[in-house]
Protein backbone atom coordinates (compact mmCIF):
# COMPACT_ATOMS: atom_id res chain seq x y z
CA UNK A 1 0.00 0.00 0.00
CA UNK A 2 1.30 3.44 -0.92
CA UNK A 3 0.09 6.70 0.55
CA UNK A 4 0.57 10.40 -0.05
CA UNK A 5 -0.96 13.49 1.48
CA UNK A 6 -1.12 17.19 0.73
CA UNK A 7 -2.46 20.09 2.79
CA UNK A 8 -3.33 23.30 1.00
CA UNK A 9 -5.58 26.34 1.16
CA UNK A 10 -8.98 25.77 -0.42
CA UNK A 11 -8.42 28.30 -3.18
CA UNK A 12 -8.94 27.70 -6.90
CA UNK A 13 -5.54 29.29 -7.53
CA UNK A 14 -4.06 26.17 -5.85
CA UNK A 15 -5.52 23.83 -8.45
CA UNK A 16 -2.23 23.58 -10.35
CA UNK A 17 -0.39 22.64 -7.14
CA UNK A 18 -2.97 19.98 -6.39
CA UNK A 19 -2.63 18.63 -9.94
CA UNK A 20 1.15 18.37 -9.59
CA UNK A 21 0.66 16.43 -6.35
CA UNK A 22 -1.94 14.19 -8.00
CA UNK A 23 0.34 13.42 -10.96
CA UNK A 24 3.12 12.36 -8.58
CA UNK A 25 0.69 10.33 -6.49
CA UNK A 26 -0.82 8.54 -9.50
CA UNK A 27 2.66 7.60 -10.69
CA UNK A 28 2.66 5.17 -7.72
CA UNK A 29 -0.13 3.15 -9.34
CA UNK A 30 -0.37 1.02 -12.48
CA UNK A 31 -2.90 3.23 -14.18
CA UNK A 32 -4.01 3.95 -17.75
CA UNK A 33 -3.92 7.44 -19.21
CA UNK A 34 -7.71 7.35 -19.45
CA UNK A 35 -8.05 6.59 -15.72
CA UNK A 36 -5.47 9.25 -14.96
CA UNK A 37 -7.46 11.84 -16.84
CA UNK A 38 -10.72 10.76 -15.17
CA UNK A 39 -9.16 11.04 -11.71
CA UNK A 40 -7.86 14.52 -12.53
CA UNK A 41 -11.42 15.57 -13.29
CA UNK A 42 -12.82 14.00 -10.10
CA UNK A 43 -10.16 15.59 -7.89
CA UNK A 44 -10.63 19.01 -9.49
CA UNK A 45 -14.39 18.88 -9.03
CA UNK A 46 -14.22 18.04 -5.33
CA UNK A 47 -11.50 20.59 -4.67
CA UNK A 48 -13.38 23.34 -6.52
CA UNK A 49 -16.50 22.46 -4.59
CA UNK A 50 -14.68 22.82 -1.27
CA UNK A 51 -12.97 26.01 -2.46
CA UNK A 52 -16.36 27.46 -3.44
CA UNK A 53 -18.50 26.47 -0.47
CA UNK A 54 -16.69 25.19 2.60
CA UNK A 55 -15.17 28.41 3.93
CA UNK A 56 -16.52 31.13 1.64
CA UNK A 57 -16.08 34.07 1.82
CA UNK A 58 -13.04 33.23 3.94
CA UNK A 59 -10.66 30.41 3.16
CA UNK A 60 -9.26 27.48 5.09
CA UNK A 61 -7.34 24.29 4.62
CA UNK A 62 -8.10 21.09 2.77
CA UNK A 63 -6.29 17.84 3.39
CA UNK A 64 -6.20 15.41 0.47
CA UNK A 65 -4.97 11.91 1.25
CA UNK A 66 -4.40 9.34 -1.47
CA UNK A 67 -3.89 5.65 -1.15
CA UNK A 68 -3.03 3.04 -3.78
CA UNK A 69 -4.15 -0.46 -2.90
CA UNK A 70 -3.26 -3.70 -4.64
CA UNK A 71 -5.51 -6.69 -4.87
CA UNK A 72 -7.88 -5.32 -5.85
CA UNK A 73 -5.98 -2.52 -7.57
CA UNK A 74 -7.68 0.69 -6.61
CA UNK A 75 -7.16 4.32 -5.78
CA UNK A 76 -8.71 5.85 -2.69
CA UNK A 77 -8.85 9.58 -2.09
CA UNK A 78 -10.05 11.35 1.02
CA UNK A 79 -10.82 15.08 1.18
CA UNK A 80 -11.11 16.71 4.61
CA UNK A 81 -12.03 20.28 5.44
CA UNK A 82 -13.14 22.03 8.60
CA UNK A 83 -15.64 24.28 6.85
CA UNK A 84 -19.39 24.50 7.27
CA UNK A 85 -21.25 21.18 7.03
CA UNK A 86 -21.86 20.45 3.38
CA UNK A 87 -22.81 17.18 1.72
CA UNK A 88 -22.15 17.61 -2.01
CA UNK A 89 -23.88 14.28 -2.70
CA UNK A 90 -27.23 15.50 -1.36
CA UNK A 91 -28.11 17.37 -4.54
CA UNK A 92 -30.11 15.66 -7.30
CA UNK A 93 -28.19 14.84 -10.46
CA UNK A 94 -28.85 17.15 -13.40
CA UNK A 95 -30.71 15.49 -16.29
CA UNK A 96 -28.38 14.44 -19.13
CA UNK A 97 -31.09 13.78 -21.70
CA UNK A 98 -32.42 17.31 -22.03
CA UNK A 99 -31.71 19.82 -24.76
CA UNK A 100 -29.91 23.08 -24.37
CA UNK A 101 -32.77 25.28 -23.22
CA UNK A 102 -33.67 23.04 -20.26
CA UNK A 103 -30.12 22.16 -19.36
CA UNK A 104 -28.91 23.08 -15.90
CA UNK A 105 -25.83 25.22 -15.77
CA UNK A 106 -24.50 23.76 -12.52
CA UNK A 107 -24.26 20.40 -10.83
CA UNK A 108 -22.09 18.76 -13.50
CA UNK A 109 -18.97 18.57 -11.36
CA UNK A 110 -20.36 16.24 -8.70
CA UNK A 111 -22.24 14.36 -11.40
CA UNK A 112 -18.91 13.65 -13.12
CA UNK A 113 -17.35 12.54 -9.84
CA UNK A 114 -20.15 10.01 -9.31
CA UNK A 115 -19.76 8.73 -12.88
CA UNK A 116 -15.98 8.42 -12.68
CA UNK A 117 -15.59 6.91 -9.21
CA UNK A 118 -16.94 3.54 -8.09
CA UNK A 119 -17.71 4.71 -4.56
CA UNK A 120 -18.29 8.18 -3.15
CA UNK A 121 -19.34 8.77 0.44
CA UNK A 122 -19.72 11.78 2.71
CA UNK A 123 -19.61 12.00 6.47
CA UNK A 124 -19.39 14.76 9.05
CA UNK A 125 -16.99 13.86 11.84
CA UNK A 126 -15.34 15.94 14.60
CA UNK A 127 -16.37 19.18 12.91
CA UNK A 128 -14.94 18.06 9.57
CA UNK A 129 -16.43 17.28 6.18
CA UNK A 130 -14.96 14.01 4.99
CA UNK A 131 -15.50 12.90 1.43
CA UNK A 132 -14.10 9.50 0.48
CA UNK A 133 -13.70 8.38 -3.14
CA UNK A 134 -12.65 5.05 -4.51
CA UNK A 135 -11.94 3.85 -8.03
CA UNK A 136 -11.04 0.32 -9.00
CA UNK A 137 -8.28 0.25 -11.61
CA UNK A 138 -8.33 -1.98 -14.66
CA UNK A 139 -5.43 -4.42 -14.96
CA UNK A 140 -2.52 -2.93 -16.90
CA UNK A 141 -0.30 -4.81 -19.33
CA UNK A 142 3.15 -4.72 -17.84
CA UNK B 1 -4.36 27.77 -21.09
CA UNK B 2 -3.64 29.71 -24.25
CA UNK B 3 -6.25 31.06 -26.62
CA UNK B 4 -5.33 31.92 -30.21
CA UNK B 5 -7.85 34.05 -32.08
CA UNK B 6 -8.32 34.09 -35.82
CA UNK B 7 -11.00 36.25 -37.37
CA UNK B 8 -12.12 36.16 -40.95
CA UNK B 9 -15.10 38.42 -41.61
CA UNK B 10 -17.95 37.00 -39.53
CA UNK B 11 -16.05 33.76 -38.81
CA UNK B 12 -14.02 33.41 -35.64
CA UNK B 13 -11.79 30.52 -34.59
CA UNK B 14 -10.54 30.20 -31.04
CA UNK B 15 -7.78 27.61 -30.73
CA UNK B 16 -7.35 26.47 -27.14
CA UNK B 17 -4.18 24.92 -25.78
CA UNK B 18 -3.71 23.39 -22.33
CA UNK B 19 -6.34 22.83 -19.68
CA UNK B 20 -9.87 24.19 -19.52
CA UNK B 21 -10.37 23.93 -15.77
CA UNK B 22 -11.84 26.02 -12.96
CA UNK B 23 -8.77 28.27 -12.91
CA UNK B 24 -8.73 28.95 -16.68
CA UNK B 25 -12.40 28.71 -17.75
CA UNK B 26 -13.09 32.39 -16.87
CA UNK B 27 -10.51 33.42 -19.53
CA UNK B 28 -12.43 31.61 -22.25
CA UNK B 29 -15.74 32.97 -20.99
CA UNK B 30 -14.41 36.53 -21.13
CA UNK B 31 -12.83 35.98 -24.53
CA UNK B 32 -16.03 34.59 -26.07
CA UNK B 33 -18.15 37.42 -24.70
CA UNK B 34 -15.66 40.01 -25.91
CA UNK B 35 -15.17 38.65 -29.41
CA UNK B 36 -18.49 37.31 -30.69
CA UNK B 37 -20.25 40.54 -31.63
CA UNK B 38 -21.23 40.14 -35.30
CA UNK B 39 -19.85 36.58 -35.52
CA UNK B 40 -22.07 34.01 -37.23
CA UNK B 41 -19.65 31.05 -37.15
CA UNK B 42 -17.62 30.37 -34.04
CA UNK B 43 -15.18 27.45 -34.21
CA UNK B 44 -13.49 26.18 -31.07
CA UNK B 45 -10.39 24.26 -32.08
CA UNK B 46 -9.57 21.74 -29.35
CA UNK B 47 -6.52 20.12 -31.07
CA UNK B 48 -4.20 21.22 -28.26
CA UNK B 49 -6.77 21.09 -25.46
CA UNK B 50 -5.72 18.27 -23.15
CA UNK B 51 -8.34 18.48 -20.47
CA UNK B 52 -11.78 19.76 -19.58
CA UNK B 53 -13.70 19.82 -16.27
CA UNK B 54 -17.18 21.07 -15.37
CA UNK B 55 -16.10 24.71 -15.23
CA UNK B 56 -15.23 24.35 -18.92
CA UNK B 57 -18.57 22.70 -19.67
CA UNK B 58 -20.34 25.69 -18.16
CA UNK B 59 -18.52 28.07 -20.50
CA UNK B 60 -19.38 25.89 -23.50
CA UNK B 61 -23.04 25.86 -22.47
CA UNK B 62 -23.16 29.65 -22.19
CA UNK B 63 -21.27 30.11 -25.48
CA UNK B 64 -23.59 27.69 -27.30
CA UNK B 65 -26.64 29.60 -26.02
CA UNK B 66 -25.19 32.94 -27.14
CA UNK B 67 -24.18 31.61 -30.56
CA UNK B 68 -27.55 30.01 -31.30
CA UNK B 69 -29.03 33.51 -31.28
CA UNK B 70 -26.67 34.75 -33.96
CA UNK B 71 -25.23 31.75 -35.82
CA UNK B 72 -23.49 28.50 -35.06
CA UNK B 73 -20.76 27.17 -32.78
CA UNK B 74 -18.66 24.15 -33.75
CA UNK B 75 -16.05 22.20 -31.82
CA UNK B 76 -13.27 20.60 -33.86
CA UNK B 77 -10.44 18.13 -33.11
CA UNK B 78 -11.71 17.03 -29.70
CA UNK B 79 -9.33 14.55 -28.03
CA UNK B 80 -10.67 11.32 -26.47
CA UNK B 81 -10.36 12.45 -22.83
CA UNK B 82 -12.21 15.69 -23.49
CA UNK B 83 -14.79 13.87 -25.59
CA UNK B 84 -15.44 11.41 -22.76
CA UNK B 85 -16.36 14.26 -20.39
CA UNK B 86 -18.70 15.75 -23.02
CA UNK B 87 -20.21 12.32 -23.54
CA UNK B 88 -20.72 11.41 -19.85
CA UNK B 89 -22.65 14.62 -19.25
CA UNK B 90 -24.77 14.43 -22.40
CA UNK B 91 -23.16 17.59 -23.84
CA UNK B 92 -22.38 15.75 -27.09
CA UNK B 93 -26.12 15.62 -27.76
CA UNK B 94 -26.46 19.33 -28.41
CA UNK B 95 -22.97 20.58 -29.22
CA UNK B 96 -21.81 20.45 -32.84
CA UNK B 97 -18.65 18.38 -32.74
CA UNK B 98 -16.74 17.72 -35.94
CA UNK B 99 -13.92 15.24 -36.35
Amino acid sequence: MKQEEIVLDADIQNLARLNDWLDAFMALAAISSRERSQLEVAVEEIFVNIASYAYAPQTGQVVVAGKVTEDPAAIELIFMDAGRPFDPLARDDPATDVDLKDREIGGWGIFLVKKIMDEVSYRREDGKNILALRKTLLPQES
Amino acid sequence: MEIKKEKNGTELTLALAGRLDAATAPELDACVKQEIAGITALTLDFSALEYIASAGLRVLLVAEKLMRKQGKMTLVHVNPNVREVLDMTGFLQFLNVEE
